[in-house]
């Protein structure tokens, strides 16, 4: 009985300083959120107002295919292009509201490298069938070059890149869009 | 390629403080049953260290969080070494003492910042990656802030830990594109070294940073960091020589598509349609049907040459016979020189035993011969219109399987939601048949998951459950699950762990990084709560006596991606699981069963000769039962033990 007792009472202290442990390191996590949100340059919110502008217009571009009789293939791809790019555009939205940053409004990107210019898109927009799969391909695959080549300018700018979420959001882009390239050249080649 | 053999020691901070006590050993509650109506892992409470959980066939056996330096800050992948387990985090390393893994304890937390610290051990060595921008030589928390730095560590540190509370940095091995993960090969025919191959998926640094170091293609320049991977040799009497060896192009010449080829499914659908008539062509190695859409222009057009309004069979065997014409005249027109392929492995791992290793690079899955270990030379590769990204490979113990997994959006992005297709962001099983992987069937976590939990396929190992193939994976923020893939064709989860978001309202890292099967229990890597251990329970899919099994096969220390072959000691837990297998199966009538149980258990009663005698009859009467062979041998090790 007395046992029992002691034990009950070593588990309640146990338990109690645990859950103020687990509170302080809480509080530890978010004052450590908030400071790492102050570490960032203007090359960093250059990149990441950019690549919203820049994933946008993919997004234009992969809202033709139902539209303009692509092929099932080509509707997988933008399929898979619509999903992976809108999850993107959402991180990077967060992490400029979470710094006050102002998000950018519809499409500011003309001179971003890759951008289609208005008579591309225009091309594209009217292009059926087999001629617009082949369109949609050699377009994306110039639009994700320049997502690429962004990268490149982010990671060579002095400062830059140093942010968690930054680092790792511009490498999944350079290493997801290359993987892409090269399907889309595969698909391409393989176009009957 | 540069080492600093004389590098200060690092200043080591000790968080001591009561990290026992943090440990919230759970008790053992029962693991509640699986309703079909609703998934347990779907609504559950968020929170950071209180979020709601769902269990099925497994314990809880500790939760411990993070010590404080490591906070908020990410925890990545788990190596092993005795009672230790050592866990990554983007801030340094943490040491860990499991001997009792209800109440793990800090040993020590090591603050060396690095991303992603992906780490390895072996002996008294200890290697960790480092790929991010922030590295230090000097294991400073400053950061680089140049983008040109002599600073700037991006590649693989060496630790001497032969004293595991004070670990020595010995050096250095600079990579042009850093390290993102490594896989440390001991070769079997060579124990004065170990190799270490190293995959790094950032841009390559610029030369003013590393010299030689090079971004243009291969054929601009023979010396390009892209389209290849390193390969370190670490001597093991003078790991300060470590240098780069080799950078084997294994992605050289990679000019087909090696498409996986077909899924049953999709093979029975398509000899559906040429048994319909339809117009198939072969195009990069693989069999496709022509849709009526391209068709129907063309067969309109041969007719209109006739002056008809209606194509005939004529003009349809006219098609056929032009088709086969075009699809030459496009391979001819592709004019000559390989294709580049991928420019680098997410991950490798190796598989020594076999003399493989699975390479997951960008596009591809590839099958590596690594019996010459500076040398490794690529026997097959497959690829996947469904897989976004090839991240980690995972062999069954025979060698007669590889698992791939896809980490569609990087493992930062919700890709578990119940829209998301079951095909992306899944594992592919793949049987090994002569060197050649041929695609079997997609597994992916079963149940869905928000969109503020980042979930997708990552990191797992397989457990030493004997005569099947299952293994433990963590999903991110989708927890872990332990599923059975020893029929290819019909992966099924036998067993999970989950926890509601660490915030509700909006993405906020977390979840299982990596889990791994370790001397009896499995062990995750929260991204954000720090070590988690779980244990299995018997189930319907999984006897006590399969787990007493498991737990017999004792590893010295563990490299996931530098996987051991289990070896099973000739015990009667082993007879026993084997007995159960049999009977799951229904190999054998239920009284065959009841009565081999009844021989088992008088053989373990008695010893010595009448023991083995036991155990002889036994295997002879079960004779040459093609589905008894595994308790055969058993039996028959038992007898000679």
């Amino acid at each position: 009985m007395h046992r029992v007792a002691a034990l009950a009472m070593v588990v309640a202290a146990c338990s109690a300083r645990a859950a103020s442990n687990t509170a302080d390191l809480e509080a530890i996590y978010h004052a450590r959120a908030d400071s790492a949100r102050m570490r960032f340059t203007p090359a960093d919110v250059r990149f990441m107002t950019g690549m919203i502008g820049h994933h946008r217009q993919a997004l234009d571009m992969a809202a033709l295919v139902p539209r303009n009789g692509a092929s099932s293939s080509i509707e997988t791809l933008a399929a898979r292009i619509i999903n992976a790019q809108q999850d993107e555009i959402a991180t990077l939205e967060q992490w400029l509201r979470e710094r006050d940053q102002p998000l950018p409004a519809g499409h500011e990107h003309a001179h971003m490298p890759g951008m289609l210019t208005p008579a591309q898109m225009a091309e594209l927009a009217a292009a059926r069938g087999a001629a617009f799969d082949r369109l949609f391909l050699r377009y994306m695959i110039q639009h994700h070059r320049g997502a690429v080549a962004m990268v490149h300018e982010l990671f060579g700018t002095d400062g830059a890149a140093q942010d968690e979420v930054v680092f790792k959001l511009a490498s999944d882009i350079q290493v997801d869009q290359i993987t892409e390239i090269a399907r889309m050249e595969l698909m391409l080649e393989e176009m009957p | 390629m540069l080492a600093y053999p004389r590098l200060v020691p690092v200043v080591l901070l000790a968080a001591a403080a009561c990290s026992s006590s943090q440990t919230s050993s759970a008790g053992s509650s029962p693991s509640p049953a699986r309703s079909s109506s609703g998934d347990p892992r779907v609504g559950l409470k968020p929170g950071l260290f209180d979020a709601g959980e769902g269990v099925w066939n497994l314990r809880v056996v500790s939760k411990t969080p993070p010590p404080e330096a490591f906070v908020g800050v990410t925890n990545s992948d788990l190596a092993f070494k005795g009672q230790y387990a050592f866990q990554g985090n983007y801030n340094g390393i943490q040491v860990w003492d499991i001997s009792n893994p209800s109440r793990p304890t800090t040993v020590i937390t090591h603050v060396c910042p690095a991303s992603q610290s992906d780490v390895s051990v072996y002996r008294n060595l200890m290697f960790v990656s480092g790929e991010g921008f922030g590295g230090r030589l000097d294991c400073g928390t400053g950061g680089v802030q140049e983008a040109v730095s002599p600073h700037r560590l991006r590649g693989i540190r060496i630790f001497d830990i032969t004293d595991i509370r004070n670990p020595q940095y010995i050096a250095n091995v600079q990579t042009c594109r850093g390290s993102h993960t490594h896989s440390v090969l001991v070769h079997p025919g060579d124990t004065s070294s170990v190799y270490i191959y190293v995959s790094g998926s950032a841009p390559v640094r610029p030369a003013e940073e590393l010299s030689g170091c090079s971004a243009l293609a291969p054929s601009e320049d023979p010396n390009s960091a892209l389209f290849r991977i390193e390969v370190i040799k670490v001597p093991l009497a003078h790991p300060e020589q470590a240098a780069i060896v080799s950078s084997p192009r294994i992605f050289q010449d990679l000019v087909e598509a090696p498409s996986h080829g077909l899924a049953p499914e999709d093979r029975k659908a398509l000899e559906t349609a040429r048994a319909g008539g339809a117009f198939i062509v072969e195009l990069g190695g693989q069999e496709r049907v022509l849709p009526d859409r391209m068709i129907r222009p063309m067969l309109d057009s041969l007719a209109r040459a006739r002056g008809a309004t209606t194509p005939t069979a004529a003009d349809s065997a006219a098609l056929r016979d032009s088709l086969k014409v075009m699809v030459a005249r496009r391979i001819a027109d592709r004019g000559p020189g390989p294709r580049p392929g991928p420019t680098q492995c997410h991950d490798i791992t190796l598989y020594p035993a076999i003399g493989l290793a699975g390479g997951a690079c960008e596009g591809y899955g590839l099958l590596l011969d690594i019996s010459d270990p500076v040398n490794p030379r690529r026997i097959d590769a497959v690829s996947d219109s469904n897989f976004a990204y090839w991240h980690s490979a995972t062999f069954n113990n025979d060698g007669t399987k590889i698992l791939f997994t896809d980490e569609w959006g990087g493992g930062g992005q919700p890709k578990c939601r119940p829209s998301d297709p079951r095909e992306w962001g899944a594992n592919a099983i793949f049987t090994i048949e002569n060197r050649d992987m041929r695609f079997r069937s997609y597994y992916k976590l079963p149940a869905p998951q928000t969109p503020n939990e980042n979930c997708v396929a990552h990191n797992g190992s397989l457990l030493p459950i004997p005569g099947r193939d299952i293994m433990v994976q963590g999903w991110y923020q989708g927890g872990i699950s332990v599923f059975d893939w020893t029929n290819a064709d019909r992966p099924v989860e036998i067993a999970f762990f989950d926890r509601g978001p660490v915030d509700s309202t909006r993405m906020r890292s977390g979840g299982s990084w990596s889990v791994y099967w370790y001397n009896g229990v499995m062990v995750s890597s929260e991204i954000a709560r720090g070590l988690d251990i779980f244990e299995l329970v018997p189930s319907a899919h999984i006897s006590q006596n399969e787990i007493d099994a498991a737990k017999t096969v004792r590893l010295e220390y563990l490299n996931a991606q530098g996987q051991p072959q289990f070896v099973w000691p000739a015990t009667f837990a082993l007879a026993r699981a084997y007995v159960d297998q049999l009977e799951r199966s229904n190999a054998l009538p239920a009284a065959r069963i009841a009565s081999l149980r009844q021989e088992l258990a008088a053989a373990e009663r008695a010893s010595g000769d009448q023991r083995r005698t036991a155990l002889t009859t036994l295997a002879d009467g079960l004779g040459s039962q093609a589905q008894a062979r595994r308790l055969v041998d058993a039996l028959r090790e038992l007898a000679k033990s």
